[in-house]
């Protein structure tokens, strides 16, 4: 299926938020996350389901005023 | 002072924009914050940045005030902060909800929504607001213990815009923590700010931007303190008329015409 992660189409075949965000080099990194503009907690990732064109939003820490 | 926090330092300092991240830690330093902003943006499977600047962040020991910038909407605002309080592991924000791209002006009624939703689970709202008093009072409503009025458009550097309005804010709500946020130009403009009895100010571009960094850091930090004295020293209003400061009684009579 293809799913877009920060607007990048990506097919992948894993099922969960978790498995796809260490697939494409994530894992164990200081992120957070939204699928389709809500929040996913990290706890919540493994439990979360994709589906095809869901759009997936990683974000990390960066300066700010 | 902040949501049950006490700091010692009434200046909080953000950590964008500056030459290097050398010169960041250096200015932090100088100005003696114990605050600083910080974001959240996009990052890629091999993008380091941001676990980098999350490493900085950490070997600083402060407390961080992550902000929603950039959020034009009450639902990206929200899920904004969550994403932050669970990045940084803080229950404080500092709430934006732009309102317009010119002038960065808060949009106030998006900002009430997003304060009510964000109390409600649990978060210590910090907003970025107008001096409006009837929407501070709709803050304050929400949940808000913390209001951070605008000096002036973010990254103007003008100063306060509207001393009237702010004084009338800060005779509103005495118990109310205010901060001055954005705007801020010069030391003196914080000074000003700590004169009429605001709490602390917020400031980035003005030290980030400045040609030294950390020396502007210092001067600001100074002028914070002085402010806070001066205000808790009663100042004298104004005056039409001149007042003679050295007593006329017993002046010499020497003639004249």
């Amino acid at each position: 299926m293809r799913i877009f992660l920060n607007d990048d189409a990506h097919d992948v075949d894993a099922a969960t938020l978790a498995t796809v965000l260490d697939s494409l080099g994530f894992g164990g990194r200081k992120i957070a996350t939204a699928v389709n503009g809500r929040f996913v907690a990290a706890a919540a990732r493994p439990a979360t389901q994709l589906a095809d064109g869901d759009r997936i939003e990683v974000v990390a820490p960066m300066q700010g005023g | 002072m902040f949501y049950g926090v006490d700091l010692s330092s009434r200046l909080l300092l953000g950590t964008a924009r500056y030459p290097s991240p050398a010169v960041l830690e250096r200015a932090i330093k100088a100005s003696r914050a114990e605050v600083v902003t910080v974001s959240l943006r996009r990052e890629g499977g091999t993008g380091r940045a941001g676990q980098s600047f999350w490493q900085f962040i950490q070997s600083l020991g402060l407390r961080v005030l992550p902000n929603t910038a950039g959020c034009h909407s009450v639902k990206e605002a929200v899920t904004t902060a969550h994403m932050a309080r669970e990045l940084f592991d803080t229950p404080w924000i500092k709430l934006e909800v732009i309102g317009d791209a010119d002038t960065l002006q808060p949009d106030v009624f998006g900002l009430v929504e997003a304060a009510r939703i964000l109390a409600r689970d649990g978060f210590e709202v910090f907003p970025y607001t107008t001096e409006d008093l009837v929407v501070a009072d709709r803050l304050v409503e929400a949940g808000c213990r913390v209001l951070m009025p605008w000096g002036a458009p973010i990254g103007s550097a003008r100063g306060l815009n509207n001393v009237y309005g702010l004084k009338s804010l800060r005779a509103h709500f005495p118990d109310i923590p205010l901060v001055v946020d954005a705007g801020l130009g010069v030391p003196s403009h914080a000074a000003a700010a700590m004169e009429l009895g605001y709490d602390a100010v917020l400031l980035n571009t003005a030290v980030a931007e400045a040609g030294d960094p950390v020396e502007m850091a210092r001067a600001f930090a100074l002028a914070v303190e002085a402010g806070r004295a001066a205000y808790l020293a009663q100042p004298l209003e104004p005056r039409d008329m001149a007042q003679p400061s050295t007593p006329v009684i017993g002046k010499a009579v020497l003639g004249g015409v």
